[in-house]
């Protein structure tokens, strides 16, 4: 079947498998920041946007994206870059493998709560996971990131 | 010129870090090409089976399949996965496809083919009859079993580690100082407790995978997601049976490892599938296969007497491991040692200690290297043994440790007789006391909600790399203009030891980090480097750098003197030019580096390696307060506080997040992370949904310091990080939950169910 995606802001005609997964979609755009981690939406990896919210590439359909405007890390650079270099300047990226995933997660997170708590942090990004950092590195990153221009209520350890 | 860490010990940015924060193409997945062949592996239904008959031709008929591959279709020489040095402890027990399969989730047949969906439906059509065999799954009976997982003729273990395939012993052996039965028999108190703890897998985001091509000149380029590409290069030699001058293995960006690629799980199969068809492939595991068909932790039952007297003062340690190897015996013969002698050191006033070991296969997945590597089992049990002595004593734990762990300059006759040059134990402890407030919190608190509070600690140490086996090796070059190459054959599997690496160097060479350049790992170019591993990298790699920049130096003094028209000892390097010593001339590094392009005998480019005859270890102490509901048994993990004895940090962003790492795996042992099998052997956590690695919210407050001291024979006084970390968690979590509720788990995880049960068996046995 044929679909019409607006993949980081340019059209794309495709014609894609009824089975196939978002996530080998876009790979297979050149969207190669977009990872897979697990088969069972538990690992938050291949987060993307879907008309600007973010949901798991690996349990959507490409069909569904049909019409619809697909944003991946490559279409968002700046932004991430700006947060990435917080991440970076904590050593909290360590094998990077998740980071695509997280920082697409965090920009959504960024859009969509003002002013979070370290709990409303933790619990909106609960899904992504990482086995190198422990998280803490992270979230000293993002709490830095939101506090930039203010936009963060936690404290240090909270 | 003298030596001053300037670099070394910055939190510099990791040198990879932008790249892979935008997301760059930078991972085996990303950068194989487009035309290679889909690799797939038909899997085992069986736990311990013969293939009776195995028909493939109507999986080749189906459009696109390139190769179908079975037991008859490759060389029949045993070797190993484990990346080790060769001579590998770990026995030559593997073909890539074997008649007998040997755990549910074995290689029974490979198919690679020009997409997903042709390989898929290929591996549906290949016929297989199989005998099904009885398999031994209880590694308590495996040992000397009538059942044999590896009867064949052609098993062989290469060195003397008590391996015997008659009776499924993997390795077997004893070390003792002392008449450890005699002490015991004069000590006032005796703590005698089995610990178990189980598999847990690595599961690092990036799965196993690999893909591989045929060059231009004939040889098999295998480009891979490893911890050890030199070890690969000679792996797929002898598993395909062909020179290793016919293999190059380059080393990507690596999406976390912690041991699990220190095992060749997946490199083979694109390797035969290329070598036969001369066509590029590429396989990448699913979770699933990386869940049920990998490398994970081995499986220690370790039984401890630890044997004390009036005062507290521990005096005799007796620790049996029966580790299980599962169907291959992939570092079961090293692993086992370091449940013993990583754990037993740690307490410097016993005079005797026995440590004893069985290794022994079964028919589950293989085990292999994670992190910790044995140490983590051990310790879970020693340091549990300790904490329940100091409970049966009313001693607070801190207090037995004071009077009792290694101090610096003890001899420690249970690592090998290596003496403790560098150790900050008793200020971690300290530290680790201050930051968790003990005193105020220690035993428990009764929070009047159906909760209780309660605090734990644990010591851990580790090496750092294998004393007189590993080999850490660079080559640094001058280039146009004066900047460096440093050419790293230590893999940086996200551990960030190219950069690491690069800041030894650029302080040693007196120059900007930017004047390093730094090339990860390919076998046709890096030096030799037994690979990331062991707890090497920092150590080993980075004493290669030290070597490697004074031999550079003595080389551009050379260089200098003769283009200044002077003798060696008439001229410095101050890390921007040579210049004589009576002022007289300089030349500048960039002038050296363009001069010696044209007209030059000799290349301004050396190659170090290096290795130690002992492996310092790094120290720490964990300490964890956790929350238990009594009504559920539910054990909540509220603070973790760990200072870390690492000698100098060489880069203190990296360590922290190291640290913080390593405790939450830890974390995840602890409390969460556990592979269970039915009855006939399928492994019941075979997905990310079953297999519980802890989220953000299940950490708690994880809280890091360092206490360094200084390792003389370590790079600017550095010692590992990588796995000492790691350790703590169980048993400082496991004493946590005894303090709240009297219950001392001795079972990994740590569950609701296990605690809840000792609970109700407490007020039973009370009322």
């Amino acid at each position: 079947m044929e679909i019409q995606v607006t993949l980081n802001g340019k059209t794309v005609r495709a014609e894609v498998r009824p089975d196939e997964l978002l996530l080998d979609f876009v790979r297979k755009q050149g969207c190669l920041s977009v990872k897979r981690g697990c088969e069972t939406s538990n690992c938050g990896l291949c987060t993307v946007w879907l008309d600007g919210k973010p949901v798991l590439s690996c349990s959507v359909p490409a069909a569904r994206a049909d019409g619809r405007a697909v944003t991946t890390l490559e279409g968002v650079k700046e932004e991430a870059e700006a947060f990435g270099r917080y991440l970076a300047g904590e050593g909290a990226e360590q094998c990077g493998f998740c980071s695509p995933g997280l920082i697409m997660n965090v920009l959504a997170m960024e859009r969509e709560l003002s002013s979070p708590s370290a709990e409303e942090i933790r619990e909106y990004l609960a899904g992504n996971l990482c086995r190198c950092t422990g998280y803490m590195g992270q979230m000293r990153a993002i709490e830095k990131y939101l506090n930039r221009k203010g936009g963060c209520a936690c404290g240090e350890n909270s | 010129m003298e030596r001053t860490a300037r670099i070394v010990g910055s939190p510099v940015m990791k040198k990879d870090a932008m790249a892979l924060v935008t997301g760059k193409p930078v991972y085996t997945d990303d950068i194989a090409p487009a035309d290679c062949l889909v690799v797939k592996v038909l899997r085992s239904p069986h736990a311990h089976a013969l293939i009776e008959e195995i028909h493939k031709e109507k999986a080749e008929q189906v459009p696109g399949i390139a190769a179908v591959l079975t037991w008859k279709d490759v060389p029949q020489k045993r070797f190993t996965m484990a990346g080790q040095t060769y001579p590998e402890p770990s026995p030559y027990d593997r073909l890539i496809l074997d008649q007998r399969v040997r755990f549910v989730g074995d290689a029974v047949a490979i198919v690679a083919g020009e997409t997903e969906e042709a390989v898929d439906l290929a591996l549906k059509r290949i016929q297989v009859k199989y005998q099904v065999l009885e398999p031994v799954l209880d590694f308590r009976r495996a040992k000397d079993s009538p059942v044999l997982v590896h009867p064949e003729e052609s098993w062989k273990s290469l060195c003397p580690v008590g391996a015997d395939n008659r009776r499924n012993l993997c390795a077997s052996g004893c070390d003792s100082s002392g008449d450890v039965d005699e002490v015991l028999s004069r000590c006032d108190y005796v703590v005698e407790e089995t610990y178990h703890t189980k598999a847990n897998q690595q599961a690092m985001m990036e799965t196993f995978r690999a893909f591989t091509s045929m060059d231009a000149y004939g040889r098999l380029v295998v480009t891979a997601s490893t911890q050890v590409p030199f070890h690969v290069r000679r792996i797929i030699a002898h598993a395909l049976d062909i020179p290793k001058s016919k293999v190059r293995v380059i080393k990507p960006r690596i999406g976390g490892g912690f041991g699990a690629k220190q095992t060749v799980v997946a490199e083979v199969y694109p390797a035969i599938v290329t070598w036969l068809t001369g066509r590029p492939a590429k396989i990448v595991y699913s979770r699933y296969e990386s869940q049920i068909a990998s490398s994970p932790r081995h499986e220690m039952e370790v039984r401890v007497r630890l044997g004390a007297d009036r005062e507290g003062i521990i005096r005799a340690i007796d620790v049996y491991t029966l580790s299980n190897t599962g169907a291959y015996g992939e570092h079961g013969p090293t692993t086992v040692g370091l449940s013993g002698h990583k754990s037993i050191p740690l307490y410097g006033k016993a005079e005797a200690f026995r440590f004893a070991y069985d290794v022994v296969y079964t028919n589950r997945m293989s085990a292999g290297a994670y992190r910790g590597y044995g140490a983590t089992q051990g310790l879970f049990a020693v340091e549990s043994a300790v904490n329940e002595l100091a409970d049966r004593m009313h001693m607070d734990p801190v207090r037995l440790r004071e009077i009792n762990m290694v101090k610096e300059g003890d001899v420690m006759p249970a690592y090998y007789g290596e003496t403790a040059g560098s150790c900050a134990l008793d200020r971690c402890m300290a530290k680790a006391k201050e930051m968790m407030d003990w005193d105020s919190k220690f035993p428990a608190k009764d929070m009047g909600n159906g909760k209780i509070r309660g605090v734990g600690v644990a010591m851990s140490m580790q090496g750092s790399a294998i004393s007189g086996v590993d080999v850490g090796s660079v080559t640094i070059k001058l280039n146009d203009d004066g900047f460096y190459s440093l050419m790293i054959g230590a893999a940086d599997m996200g551990t960030g030891c190219d950069t690491t690496l690069a800041q030894i160097a650029a302080d040693c060479l007196c120059c900007e980090l930017d004047n390093i350049v730094v090339h990860g790992v390919d076998t046709d170019v890096s030096p030799y480097d037994s690979g990331s591993y062991a707890s090497s990298t920092a150590y080993l790699t980075g004493g290669a750098v030290v070597k490697a920049c004074d031999s550079m130096i003595r080389r551009l003094l050379e260089k200098g003197a003769e283009y200044l028209n002077a003798e060696t000892d008439q001229v410095d390097f101050d890390g921007k030019r040579v210049y004589r010593l009576d002022g007289t001339g300089e030349i500048s590094l960039k002038d050296m580096g363009n001069q010696v392009m044209c007209g030059n005998g000799k290349a301004l480019e050396v190659t170090e390696s290096n290795t130690s005859p002992v492996s310092p270890p790094p120290f720490m102490v964990g300490m964890a307060e956790v929350e238990v509901d009594t009504e559920t048994g539910a054990v909540k993990l509220l603070n973790y506080t760990a200072a870390v004895d690492c000698g100098t940090p060489l880069n203190p962003n990296l360590t922290r997040i190291q640290t913080e790492g390593g405790l939450a795996q830890g974390i995840g042992m602890a409390l969460y992370e556990d592979v269970t099998y039915s009855p006939k052997g399928q492994v019941y956590e075979n997905s990310l949904m079953q297999y519980k690695i802890p989220t953000r919210l299940d950490v708690g407050n994880i809280q890091v310091e360092f206490e360094s001291s200084y390792e003389k024979t370590g790079p600017f006084g550095a010692k590992s990080i990588g796995e000492v970390v790691i350790n703590t968690p169980s048993p400082a979590i496991a004493s946590a939950v005894a303090h709240a509720v009297g219950v001392q788990i001795r079972e990994l995880p740590i569950t609701a169910e296990k605690v809840y049960r000792g609970i109700c068996q407490h007020s039973h046995l009370e009322t």
